[in-house]
């Protein structure tokens, strides 16, 4: 056996850094997803032809090609292309957004027709707005039963993450990498980093625990 | 008030409504009746376009529903409707059941809409229940809610689709006693019931469907008593 951890120990700050560089673009992909995927969702059960297919056809590109092809596209091909330098940051934001988008509207689209047909129509007979009727009667209901299964795709996001650090964004994988190749040991940084993606999907599943107690409100 | 002519509906090859041709006029209290598949219910839903005729009209007050210049959303705000499965939010408290759409549709404050939903949960009788969720309520009372609910709206007409067919029995009395008080009041109502009794004591009408068409138009006391056609008496023999 050939374990030194107190070989990271400087570099430790260095790596803890990572947590939040991660979190950053983590956060924000999560929210741009769930956003684009709500809007994606609408379109699937809409009853304009066109906006099913539009859904459907953003669906199976997204989920049909591999997460990193899209990252690489996104960051190496967009310059060539429009000649703007894409920052790794934004690059990896749209990735996952756009990535993470086709399946929470998978996701968001089962849990709207798993509410009772009988809301809409308690909601249209009392005159209420479309608009109004998904964002204050149908959303909430379909949101709490969909909750468990859009925990699990922010885990899912969480950890893979990692491969931002295939286009040099310091997050915490990159860290552990260049640490791994200053010390000329690999197996505790990456050890470390693994420990604290362990910690932060923990954090995520008891968020995702509280949020599904408070919202139990009808059973 | 309300006029309906010649009303046919299709759903896919079944046609459900055959050509239905009636009035329900201003305080009317009419009760719909028939065997089950006989288009009561779609007849209902009609009115409040939950379906769309497939031929037909229905005009309340002169204003055509199916016509696309009629905003269908004011409209519906004017007919409350009962459901069989009570259909009430299950993530609002009882007292948010009743101001969401006064508060959310016709812009009233929320003074108001909780002053009047609470006037109407005494006329119903669960005042105490105003902070409870729909899923700690009995079914007599979720019925109960889902009335005052659609009555919160202030409707010129109440449209119920078998109101108490998904109670215990023991809990059909009390909704039963709410729409009596409703009656009286005046409100125009249309009624899809299996409650022959009910239509018998309370209705100003019975019209009797079966198989898409409206068969017997009548007052109560000759429907129950002297049925004009053979199917009304096949049909009253077997329930009564």
């Amino acid at each position: 056996m050939n374990l030194d951890f107190n070989q990271i120990v400087p570099y430790i700050p260095f790596i803890l850094e990572g947590i939040w560089v991660t979190l950053q673009f983590v956060i924000i992909s999560i929210i741009f997803g769930f956003i684009l995927g709500t809007g994606l969702a609408l379109c699937k059960i809409s009853k304009i032809k066109a906006l099913n297919w539009f859904g459907d056809a953003y669906t199976s590109i997204f989920r049909g090609t591999p997460l990193i092809l899209q990252l690489m596209i996104i960051y190496f091909a967009i310059p060539q292309l429009t000649g703007y330098d894409i920052s790794p940051f934004l690059s990896a934001i749209l990735a996952f957004g756009l990535n993470s988008s086709a399946y929470v509207s998978e996701i968001i689209r089962a849990g709207i027709q798993a509410v009772d047909k009988g809301q809409t129509e308690a909601a249209q007979a009392l005159g209420v707005p479309y608009r109004l009727m998904m964002k204050d009667i149908i959303l909430p209901q379909a949101l709490k039963n969909i909750l468990p299964a859009l925990m699990n795709e922010f885990i899912t996001l969480t950890k893979e993450s990692a491969i931002v650090s295939t286009i040099g964004y310091l997050d915490l994988m990159r860290r552990a990498q260049v640490v791994g190749a200053d010390i000329y040991r690999n197996f505790e940084p990456l050890i470390f980093v693994g420990f604290i993606y362990w910690l932060l999907v923990m954090v995520l599943t008891i968020i995702g625990k509280i949020v599904e107690r408070r919202m139990k409100f009808s059973d | 008030m309300i006029k309906i002519e010649n009303l046919y509906k299709q759903f896919g090859d079944n046609e459900v409504l055959k050509g239905i041709t009636t009035n329900i006029n201003s305080g009317e209290v009419v009760s719909i009746i028939g065997p089950s598949g006989s288009g009561k219910s779609t007849f209902l839903r009609c009115i409040n376009l939950l379906e769309v005729p497939t031929k037909g009209t229905v005009s309340i007050d002169g204003k055509s529903i199916p016509d696309k210049n009629t905003n269908i959303l004011k409209v519906r705000q004017q007919i409350g409707m009962v459901f069989q499965h009570f259909n009430l939010f299950p993530h609002l408290n009882v007292l948010d059941n009743l101001t969401y759409a006064p508060i959310k549709v016709k812009g009233e404050s929320r003074q108001v809409a909780e002053d009047k939903a609470r006037n109407l949960l005494a006329k119903v009788g669960l005042t105490e229940k105003e902070k409870a969720f729909p899923s700690n309520l009995s079914g007599g009372q979720k019925q109960r809610v889902a009335i005052a609910r659609a009555l919160a709206m202030e409707p010129n007409l109440m449209l119920f689709d078998e109101p108490t067919s998904a109670l215990d029995p023991e809990m059909v009395k009390e909704v039963l006693n709410v729409m009596k008080d409703l009656a009286k009041s005046g409100m125009t109502m249309a009624i899809v019931t299996h409650e022959m009794g009910f239509a018998r004591e309370v209705a100003d009408r019975v019209l009797f469907l079966d198989g898409g068409v409206l068969l017997e138009d009548a007052s109560p006391a000759e429907f129950f008593s002297n049925p004009k056609t053979a199917r009304a008496k096949d049909f009253l023999e077997k329930v009564l």
